[in-house]
């Protein structure tokens, strides 16, 4: 077991290593020079942009600057913005917590919401909590969150006040971007949870519990909704990469504080290092995260503890 | 003796996107305690829906109790509440599957599911109820109960859970315990453990049992009653002894035909049930069974046979006196068939060279198979370390002559399947060589490899897995004629005509999709698309395993009518015996990845060497209610292929293995005439 899960951790450290490249592949392969952002090229002498490309040491061969670049990511220097030079590390962990925030709590509601519905929908099949149920998965995935996003702006702060409509202080402000996100998250899982619910409900050994004069509760919730899960839950890991880029629209829309909002205005401002940072950044949340889903995965189901 | 359980008249519906289908009618059947009755018939006759209807199970799969009474111990179980029922299953009766591998939930331990169970319906501390649970457990025969306790379904063999699922049933000392297909997916010598353990414990818990089965043999092994359904209505019921002896009704009287031609020898048409059960949204009038029964009549057609007792039994039949002096007549023929028979395969014994497909010039071997080895390596074992393999195929060496139907006959695990494909070079032999003809296999690459696939061709076990759904049969046959030779499409649509009629279906058939067809025609359709290039050799691996009794016969038939037609030579892989019996020149026994024994079909039968083959045979349930066979079924099941004992593989479960088995491996030596077995002290 201990050595399974070491496996899948170097394994994840490759993930981050292979994405810290890509970024910064991408990056290079931009059109458009980093100086032009920050000095009018039309007025700059030559001088003048050669000494701040050398500044930058974007003037050195690819691979010297890829060398430094990972030798200072290994060190936890990710740059710094090229805007107002602040170092952008302390600034992505000083606003990561708001994004946290709103990642934790739109996925507490996916999770909850979405189970809970496809449970009922599996069990009360085609009756009104089915097609209600069988609704939340079709706008989660189909409606665009900035769209989803104005609309319960619209209804809940501006026509009936009831929930503030920007700003990051406080749970009331977390209510509706969360409900937004987690919409989506909900979606996802409402639908493919009633599916492994229904697939479930069909195996054999439902009729076993059901003749050993299990209750229908016993069946559905201990034995059922449990081999329903398996599918799920590696779901619920990829649901975070969701919600990271989620954040960007959705802290943008409601003005919020975050990662996903200093991206957004980095990449306006052609503030590359702040983006490359933020993406290595989400990266190594993002396989954190499934690093423990694949963890929590071998104790839902037996048989994946038992062959590692 | 006092009824448990009581049917009368009940019907079931099933609500369908068709609408209402009507799944049984009007059945009736009683279990006294203490006594063990069958319900037998082919797939599709009702027998599940009847077992269920008890449980009133039904009611979660679209079924609905349309009629009749079911009472179990005077209880009205038509009349109760889901949350009644409840209180009475797994303690007033229980019920054991078919799949004892999809019978346990694959996510909690096998403890717990029984612990589960055992805190239902009785009040007991956990450490009570797993004190019982460990005490079941030993009492079915399970080695170690304290650690399969702990253990989850997937970690133990089929045969370790069907044990487990019976000590499940038996928890709460149920009354009536319902076993459906109990045995059906387990290996002959584990199903013949089972079906010992269930009759003691029949004894020594005081319970009714009611076991649906496919298999007369079992039925005739273990009934008191046998109650015969056909598409949702009782064709008959007697006591076993009569049934087997005299059926009433000429569809008990078919299917006991299609089993016991199967003891017979090869060359025999086998008798068996024209046609298949129909379908229940397309029943026909009047006697349901009438499209298929040899006595049918206007009367038949017209109106349907009440169910009519007389001396303790029924029957559904208007001819059943007819049968019956049909029947008086055919048994003195019998007998003078039989002789006849015997006489031909004495005279065929003393003249061994009239084999019609004995060419002088070519050698009489079409496969040559030296030292074949096929190991797997075992997943997370380092290369170059030693003994982290699969053993499937371990140093084997026969050969299979022109024209010959070769059995190959082990349990589940013996490597049968393996050594198939590795002569049809589906898979890569990781030792040993095969010559096909004048060819060797092993190098075979690419084109070449191509080119000889022509001559050698399988069919599969699975017929509903083997045809891809989205093909039409034309296509489906034509596949392999596109691969191979160059056609035009009216060739082509001519070529798949033909082949369509040799296999017995319609020439039209080729426009329609597998899913119209049943299992026995799906098999055909396979068939034809094996023969469809005239190759040589046919691997035939379980063949006709997943089909029913009278279906089997049909398709035994048309197998031995192509050898025959196409001069073709099979390799016939089964786990029932009988059949291979049947359709074999010469069987080969495999035992963990060994041949342990090679003889021709009549002579293994009868002089079995390896006490390995005599137990498979004894395993066998017999049909023939007055041959009650000596039991010794084989104790334990087949080992691990990873880990082989040493010496003699079978030596851990030989009743008479000495010292010298554990450390020496026996060598197929010479037992008689084209006899060899690997034994140190052969029977």
């Amino acid at each position: 077991m201990v050595r399974a899960i070491l496996g899948r951790a170097l394994s994840s450290l490759l993930v981050v290593a292979g994405s810290s490249l890509l970024v910064f592949v991408i990056m290079y392969l931009l059109p458009g020079d980093p100086v032009d952002s920050l000095i009018d090229p039309s007025s700059a002498t030559p001088e003048q942009i050669a000494s701040l490309r050398h500044q930058l040491g974007v003037d050195r061969p690819l691979y010297v600057q890829l060398a430094d670049y990972f030798g200072k990511l290994l060190q936890g220097d990710f740059g710094k913005s090229l805007l107002n030079s602040e170092p952008v590390l302390p600034k992505i962990v000083e606003h990561f917590p708001a994004t946290l925030a709103l990642a934790a709590a739109s996925a507490l509601l996916s999770v909850v919401a979405g189970v809970l519905l496809a449970v009922l929908s599996a069990v009360h099949r085609n009756r009104w909590i089915d097609v209600v149920a069988r609704i939340v998965g079709l706008l989660g995935i189909s409606m665009p969150t900035f769209w989803s996003g104005i609309l319960l702006l619209l209804i809940f702060s501006v026509h009936l006040g009831w929930l503030p409509a920007m700003g990051s202080d406080g749970w009331r402000t977390l209510v509706l971007p969360a409900a937004t996100l987690g919409l989506i998250g909900a979606g996802f899982i409402v639908r493919m949870v009633r599916n492994s619910m229904l697939e479930v409900v069909n195996e054999h050994f439902i009729v076993t519990l059901r003749s050993k004069g299990l209750s229908e509760r016993s069946v559905m919730y201990r034995h059922a909704l449990r081999n329903a899960l398996i599918p799920a839950v590696t779901m619920i890991g990829m649901l975070v990469g969701e919600m990271l880029a989620g954040a960007v629209v959705i802290e943008t829309v409601f003005s919020r504080q975050g990662i996903g909002r200093i991206v957004a205005d980095a990449i306006l401002a052609k503030d590359l290092p702040v983006v490359q940072g933020v993406i290595v950044f989400s990266a190594i949340v993002y396989v954190l995260v499934n690093l423990l889903v694949d963890i929590s995965y071998s104790y839902i189901d037996p048989r994946v503890r038992r062959a590692a | 003796m006092e009824r448990l359980l009581e049917i009368n008249d009940l019907s079931v519906d099933f609500h369908t996107r068709r609408g209402l289908l009507r799944a049984l009618s009007e059945v009736s059947l009683t279990i006294r305690r203490g006594e063990t009755v069958c319900l037998v018939g082919e797939s599709g006759s009702g027998k599940t829906i009847t077992s269920k209807a008890v449980m009133r199970l039904l009611d979660y799969e679209n079924g609905r109790i349309a009629g009749g009474r079911i009472r179990l111990d005077g209880l009205d179980l038509t009349a109760l509440s889901q949350n009644e029922l409840r209180s009475l299953r797994g303690k007033k009766m229980a019920m054991v599957f078919q799949e004892p591998m999809a019978a346990f939930d694959p996510v909690y331990t096998i403890g717990y599911q029984l612990v589960e169970t055992i805190r239902r319906h009785e009040t007991r501390s956990k450490k009570e109820a797993w004190e019982h649970a460990v005490s079941l457990l030993a009492r079915v025969g399970i080695p170690e109960p304290r650690i399969r306790m702990k253990q989850y379904p997937g970690e133990l063999s089929g045969g370790m859970l069907q044990r487990a699922m019976i000590a499940l049933a038996l928890s709460c000392g149920p009354e009536l315990l319902i076993a459906d297909e109990p045995t059906t997916a387990l290996d002959v010598t584990i199903q013949a453990q089972i079906l010992q353990l269930l009759q003691e414990l029949k004894e020594e818990f005081r319970m009714s049992i009611l076991l649906i089965t496919h298999d007369l043999g079992i039925a005739a092994e273990i009934a008191d009653r046998v109650v015969v359904l056909y598409a949702g209505r009782v064709a008959e019921q007697a006591p076993a002894a009569e049934l087997f002896a005299r059926p009433h009704h000429p569809y008990t009287r078919g299917l006991l035909d299609s089993v016991a031609a199967l003891d017979t020898e090869k060359g025999e048409k086998l008798r068996s049930i024209a046609g298949s059960i129909p379908s229940l949204s397309a029943l026909p009038d009047g006697c349901l069974f009438h499209p298929r029964c040899p006595f049918a009549s206007d009367k038949c057609r017209n109106e349907a046979p009440p169910l009519i007792s007389r001396n303790g039994r029924a029957a559904a039949c208007w001819h059943t006196d007819k049968l019956l002096t049909a029947t008086n007549a055919e048994k003195g023929s019998a007998r003078q068939e039989i002789e006849l028979l015997s006489e031909k395969l004495i005279l065929a014994e003393k003249n061994p060279s009239a084999s019609p497909f004995e060419s002088p010039e070519a050698s009489p071997d079409l496969f040559q198979v030296s030292g074949l080895r096929k190991f797997y390596r075992l997943k997370g074992s380092l290369p170059g370390r030693a003994r982290a393999h699969i053993r499937a195929v371990d140093d084997v060496s026969f050969a299979i002559r022109r024209g010959e139907t070769f059995g190959l006959v082990g349990e589940s695990g013996s490597g049968k399947s393996t050594l198939g494909r590795v002569l049809l070079q589906l898979e890569k032999a990781t030792a040993g060589r095969i010559r096909f003809g004048d060819r060797e296999l092993t190098g075979l690459r690419g084109a070449a490899l191509r080119e000889v696939r022509k001559d050698m061709q399988m069919i599969f076990q699975d017929p509903y897995g083997s045809l891809d759904p989205r093909w039409n049969v034309g296509d489906i046959i034509g596949e392999p004629l596109r691969v191979h030779e160059r056609l035009t499409a009216s060739e082509k649509k001519e070529r798949v005509a033909r082949l369509l009629e040799s296999v017995g279906l319609d020439a039209s058939y080729a426009n329609r999709y597998p899913h119209e067809f049943s299992g026995g025609q799906r098999q055909r359709i396979g068939i034809a698309r094996a023969i469809a290039l005239s190759p040589k050799f046919v691997l035939a691996d379980e063949a006709v395993s997943a089909l029913d009794v009278s279906v089997q016969a049909q398709v035994v038939n048309l197998l031995q009518e192509l050898q025959e037609k196409l001069g073709l030579t099979y390799l016939f892989i089964a786990h029932g015996l009988q059949v291979v019996r049947h359709l074999s020149d010469r069987i080969g026994v495999m035992y963990l990845g060994k041949l342990v024994e090679i003889a021709p079909s009549r002579e293994l039968f009868l002089r079995p060497a390896h006490p390995y083959t005599k137990a498979l045979i004894a395993s066998i349930p017999s049909a023939d209610i007055g041959a009650k066979r000596e039991r010794i079924a084989l104790q334990g099941e087949i080992p691990s292929p990873a880990r082989p004992p040493s010496g003699c593989r079978f030596h851990t479960r030989c009743p008479l293995a000495t010292a010298r088995c554990k450390e020496e491996e026996p060598e197929l030596r010479t037992i008689g005439s084209e006899h060899v077995a690997a034994c140190h002290y052969p029977l």
